[in-house]
């Protein structure tokens, strides 16, 4: 079965209806040596032999490991409740909500979604989400370009290198400054970015915890930056944020996040979820798809989709951003994920993740030769420096099963004795026991 | 709904002048053709414009679109009251719908009288 939808004769009358004999005809402009000779795919097959060609691909990933990677994603448990809700066809196969008056259960799912947000990030505004965390920082640097009108972005070094590579594409040609202030051992130099603030400055840029599992309070570095006009953007670790003083508190203009805590599979890297937050004024700046609730003639409530002016089939070449999609499955599914929890579980669930690593911290560097990276407080996760390079330990522990952590010499120079490792609620005590015994036998 | 001691721009704004100042807004066939505005984006005192630099825009439910500056000068004062009754433009737009005042700095050039504006509106209509 081809799964086209257009019989031959459907295709015939199309041909004849515009006038050409062939499909080929249709491609008369492009010149017969620029044409693919052939895309080189090979016979159909039926679903059976995909399925067995495909299932023999899978059985090739390690997929039993005890993994304790995290540097931006983490392994947290998602309740089975959630694939349920998520596979209601009214959700899993929803067209995109321009016409309310069809759409009026995934408006309130996104505006549901929104209003979680703004509350776990104790912001004003959340939108209907973007591509993923990394999307989300380059937006929030554009809100602040244009809402400054200022050219100068301040990086810390520890935001995520993923994001600080996604940063450095995107903005390639825009004629913007960007200046990275290095890291001090895994510590944010928050001195360094506050000299760096200047009336030049349209935002700093930082992340709570930062890539290494520092934690900060960033509120004196945010007021400074309100000092001299600039904004203040801060990247954050969704599911932390029910236990850590949050942007909101520390007065962050724009606050961002990846969304794949709160109820994602880490899935091979995506989809994921861009949250994005804002303060106030900057709600015009703000890119993709904003919900907004509203009531009809009649007086009853409805929801929107709203501000749709900022958006490019609108303003064209003047909208805020290309996107003006969003993540809505991906979406539902945090807002799924924080409604069962509740603020409670976010809690709980943060608390244990948090627990966990500080044990694990204890039980690991009670080895000899290793220690931590810094004394700085951290969540669920946090750096070792060990005695010899992080990539000998991670290949001598995967054949037992054990994926120790994320090795720093990856994106950081000098950085190759150091590994990055997180704790979520799914490993237990006994875990991070043969994870020590595993390593100490590693090193002896 | 032109009225006759204002001066008009191509692109449908008004200039009213006097002396070395002038106060500037959109015309009412401009209010008509966008519908409902919803938002203005104001330019900033002493900000110094040339006729025809973008000077703001506007939003209404179903557009948006750039506000043009009808003359050279610069920008003394800003209709403040928009930013939460931007309804005020359509409801009366050569009055209490004023966008900004300008000092300029050098004579209004270019800009059309009502007759020859309102020939540019009855083309546009069409």
């Amino acid at each position: 079965m081809p799964y086209i939808p257009h019989t031959p004769k459907q295709q015939q009358e199309m041909l004849d209806t515009i006038g050409v004999s062939s499909i080929d005809d249709l491609f008369t402009d492009i010149a017969p040596e620029l044409r693919p000779k052939s895309f080189d795919l090979p016979q159909g097959q039926s679903e059976m032999q995909v399925r067995n060609h495909l299932e023999k691909l899978a059985a090739k990933n390690n997929t039993d490991l005890t993994t304790f990677l995290g540097a931006g994603f983490y392994d947290h448990y998602i309740p089975s409740a959630i694939k349920a809700i998520l596979s209601r066809s009214e959700f899993y196969t929803a067209y995109t909500p321009y016409q309310p008056e069809a759409s009026q259960g995934t408006l309130q799912a996104i505006f549901e979604y929104q209003t979680a947000m703004c509350r776990l990030m104790d912001m004003d505004y959340a939108n209907a989400s973007l591509y993923d965390g990394g999307t989300a920082i380059y937006e929030a640097i554009m809100m602040a370009v244009r809402a400054t009108k200022r050219k100068k972005i301040i990086v810390s070094e520890d935001l995520s290198p993923i994001y600080r590579c996604m940063l450095d594409c995107y903005t390639t040609n825009l004629h913007l400054e960007l200046v990275t202030v290095s890291h001090n051992q895994g510590q944010t130099d928050i001195q360094g970015l506050m000299d760096q603030i200047d009336e030049h400055t349209a935002a700093v840029v930082v992340q709570n915890p930062n890539f290494f599992g520092c934690i900060n309070d960033f509120t004196p570095l945010f007021a400074k930056a309100k000092e001299n006009g600039a904004l203040s953007i801060i990247s954050v670790y969704a599911l932390l944020q029910s236990v850590l003083k949050t942007p909101g508190q520390m007065g962050a203009d724009i606050a961002v996040a990846e969304g794949q805590s709160l109820g994602l599979p880490l899935s091979f890297g995506g989809p994921y979820l861009g949250i994005m937050t804002c303060r106030g004024k900057l709600i015009r700046q703000m890119p993709g798809r904003i919900v907004g609730k509203t009531v009809d003639k009649d007086g009853r409530e409805g929801f929107v989709l709203t501000l749709q002016a900022r958006e490019q089939h609108i303003r064209r070449q003047k909208a805020t951003s290309n996107i003006c999609s969003n993540q809505s499955l991906c979406a539902l599914q945090s807002l799924v994920y924080v409604s069962l929890l509740g603020p409670k579980g976010l809690k709980r669930t943060a608390g244990s993740c948090i627990e966990l690593a500080h044990y694990a911290a204890q039980k690991l560097t009670s080895i000899d030769g290793v220690t931590l990276l810094n004394d700085a407080p951290f969540g669920n996760e946090f750096t070792l420096r060990l005695p010899v390079s992080a990539y000998d330990i991670i290949d001598k522990l995967i054949p037992h099963g054990y994926v120790p952590g994320f090795p720093l010499g990856r994106y950081y120079q000098g950085m190759e004795n150091c590994l990055l490792i997180a704790c979520t609620e799914k490993r237990t005590k006994q875990d991070i026991g043969i994870l020590a015994e595993l390593m100490r036998g590693a090193l002896s | 709904m032109i009225p006759e001691n204002l001066l008009y721009s191509k692109t449908h704004e008004w200039a009213k002048i006097e002396g070395d100042e002038a106060v500037i807004g959109i015309t009412h066939f401009a209010q008509e053709q966008l519908g409902d505005i919803t938002f203005i984006e104001l330019p900033q005192i002493g900000q110094k414009l040339n006729a025809g630099d973008e000077m703001g825009s506007i939003e209404s439910v179903k557009a948006a679109s750039e506000i043009y500056s009808p003359v050279t000068g610069e920008v003394i004062a800003v209709n403040e009251e928009l930013e939460n009754a931007p309804e005020k433009i359509n409801e009366d737009p050569y009055g209490q719908g004023w966008i900004a005042k300008f000092k300029l700095s050098s004579p209004a050039e270019g800009l059309l009288n009502s007759e020859e504006y309102a020939q540019i509106v009855a083309e546009e209509d069409h």
